[in-house]
């Protein structure tokens, strides 16, 4: 079941898609399975949101994508990235694609980034070891880099801790992480669930401005339906690891046509209100 | 309506807060705030994290001494907790908090632990309303077979149901929530917090709901309090304030939800960060920040005026 998008741009090729991606985690019995065949296309410049309550699968199918599954876990289907299948991918490649071609950004500023590692040792040594540039081009990327994602004062905040930061601070510090080595996928979790909504609003501006200007094809995990319908352009709807609903931005938010996705807008708070 | 004639249910006058950390100036996480809740009236709290929305609600209970100012209860004042026995009054204030998994003992049945709060009623007298955990139980939308389980069986929103039903129990007239919904699932959320709003409008008492989730609060408010940095800067009826708010840091975070309409407008952004609490900003703690911000902003604070802003921009008539 292929949705054949026109796509007014010329560029809008696929970068990652994913075909019939099936997942199982052992249990005490056999096994247990958290995704019943998942189908999904990104395209760079394009932010595609993966929204769905807790447990659905959401940050299964992210995760998936990056190979940092839990042990033991089984995969089905494919996920290409540019024609090559992550799934069969042996370790050594995979991990010399996850950080460089497909980045991910978490949750949780406060414990994705390493406490006691300055801000300049996050953001360099992975720059060293994926593009072995020296420590000088390294720092200087580095400066870029937070220049970027609006980091007040970049060559100071090299020395600096996590600690010293504001929540809305770290988190951009871990997406200037995520795209130190142009990837071309980055993979977003809940980016501003942790935030306060006024923090929340300039991140959320930061990541469509990265996708727009570097042609990022984002992925975008939330389960707050205003953040998806502020960032992203098409919108899966996920449930008990099957995707019920898939289409543009606007139809799945205001005129969905699986049942599932409707609850979901119904619970939103002001939806009832006289 | 409530008669305005009748004393508030609860009274906050002046409240002062200060934290102390040995070598550094004392933080005021509360600067002189007042408020009222009134029987059967829903009072919401929002603000950023780093408010002292949470301060407030401890001072409320008795759990954080003030510095300044006065709390009152039903007339009588709040005393902070110390070694001798909490004034059994004060059991009519019951607080709900935001983590369930810290806020229910572990190893105590569901059951035992709301019988502590049908203990706390009957100490004071009260002992017309139910009289097992089971009935609490059904009340917040649990079956009572519950009532022999142990927390660790309960998912975050069912756990949030039982700490519910425990400040229940002990028949309060003023009940305070502390982020009660932040740490459960979207889908539950905005159920928790109605069912808050009817449990307590149900028994006739006051509820203060402190949020960060501006649209969970609208939809159960019949009043907003907007706190920034340690002070009041606009409190109004629920839709009025949502409708047309004054000040401007209630515009800015109004403006900054984003909404689920599908048109794909990214929310307004408010530049820069909370000030450091302790080391407020001079005048109007909102200048510095404050897109309409003028000559004098940064010298003088403005007073909340009984039209409920406090902004050099509204002066009080």
């Amino acid at each position: 079941m292929t949705t054949t998008e026109t796509t007014a741009t010329g560029k809008a090729v696929e970068v990652l898609r994913i075909d019939g991606l099936t997942l199982d985690l052992p249990a005490e019995h056999g096994a247990h399975r958290i995704l019943h065949g998942i189908d999904l296309a990104l395209r760079p410049g394009r932010i595609h949101g993966l929204a769905g309550e807790s447990g659905s699968g959401k940050t299964m199918t992210g995760l998936a994508v990056l190979g940092l599954l839990p042990d033991g876990a089984r995969t089905g289907g494919r996920i290409r990235l540019d024609g090559t299948d992550l799934l069969t991918l042996p370790p050594r490649q995979l991990g010399a694609l996850r950080g460089r071609a497909v980045s991910m950004v978490f949750q949780d500023p406060s414990t994705s980034l390493h406490p006691m590692l300055s801000i300049g040792h996050q953001l360099t040594d992975h720059l060293r070891h994926h593009r072995k540039l020296d420590r000088k081009a390294a720092r200087a990327r580095a400066v870029e880099l937070l220049g970027q994602v609006r980091i007040p004062n970049p060559a100071a905040a090299l020395r600096s801790y996590p600690h010293q930061f504001s929540g809305g601070m770290r988190q951009r510090i871990a997406i200037a992480i995520a795209l130190a080595c142009d990837p071309q996928v980055l993979i977003a979790d809940e980016p501003t669930t942790a935030l306060d909504v006024t923090v929340q609003a300039g991140v959320l501006r930061l990541l469509r401005r990265l996708c727009d200007e570097l042609g990022l094809a984002v992925l975008l995990i939330t389960h707050d339906l205003g953040v998806m319908s502020a960032l992203a352009d098409s919108v899966s709807v996920m449930r008990r690891g099957r995707v019920v609903e898939t289409g543009p931005r606007g139809q799945v938010l205001t005129a969905p046509r699986h049942e599932y996705t409707r609850t979901l807008l119904d619970a939103l708070p002001g939806r009832n209100t006289p | 309506m409530t008669s305005q004639s009748r004393p508030p249910l609860l009274g906050v006058d002046g409240l002062v807060v200060q934290y102390r950390r040995p070598g550094a100036a004392p933080t005021r996480a509360v600067g002189g705030v007042s408020l009222e809740v009134r029987s059967g009236e829903v009072v919401g709290l929002v603000g950023e994290s780093g408010c002292g929305k949470s301060t407030l609600a401890r001072a409320v209970c008795g759990l954080t001494p003030a510095e300044e100012g006065r709390i009152t209860f039903d007339g009588t004042p709040v005393r902070p907790l110390n070694v001798r026995r909490r004034d059994p009054a004060l059991t009519a204030v019951q607080m709900v908090f935001q983590d369930p998994y810290g806020s229910l003992n572990p190893r105590r049945r569901v059951g035992a632990q709301i019988v502590d709060g049908i203990r706390a009623a009957a100490g004071r007298g009260e002992t017309d309303g139910p009289r097992t955990p089971e009935e609490y139980l059904s009340r917040v939308g649990l079956p009572e077979s519950d009532a022999q389980r142990y927390p660790h069986e309960f998912s975050g929103g069912q756990r949030q149901r039982i700490a519910i039903a425990r400040a229940l129990a002990a028949r309060p007239r003023l009940l305070v929530g502390d982020e009660p919904i932040s740490a459960l699932d979207a889908s539950a959320q905005l159920h928790v917090a109605t069912l808050m709003r009817s449990l307590a409008l149900e028994s006739g008492a006051g509820l203060l709901f402190i949020s960060h989730d501006l649209s969970v609060v609208r939809h159960i408010a019949d009043r907003i309090a907007v706190m920034y940095l340690g002070r009041i800067v606009e409190t109004g009826p629920a839709a009025e304030l949502w409708d047309s708010p004054r000040h401007p840091y209630t515009q800015a975070l109004l403006a900054s939800i984003p909404q689920p309409d599908g048109a794909g407008v990214l929310p307004a952004e408010l530049p820069g960060d909370v000030p450091d609490p302790s080391a407020p900003p001079s005048g109007c703690h909102f200048h510095p920040r404050c897109p309409h911000a003028f000559d004098g902003c940064d010298r003088e604070e403005p007073r909340l005026t009984s039209g409920g802003v406090a902004c050099h921009l509204h002066p009080a008539a």
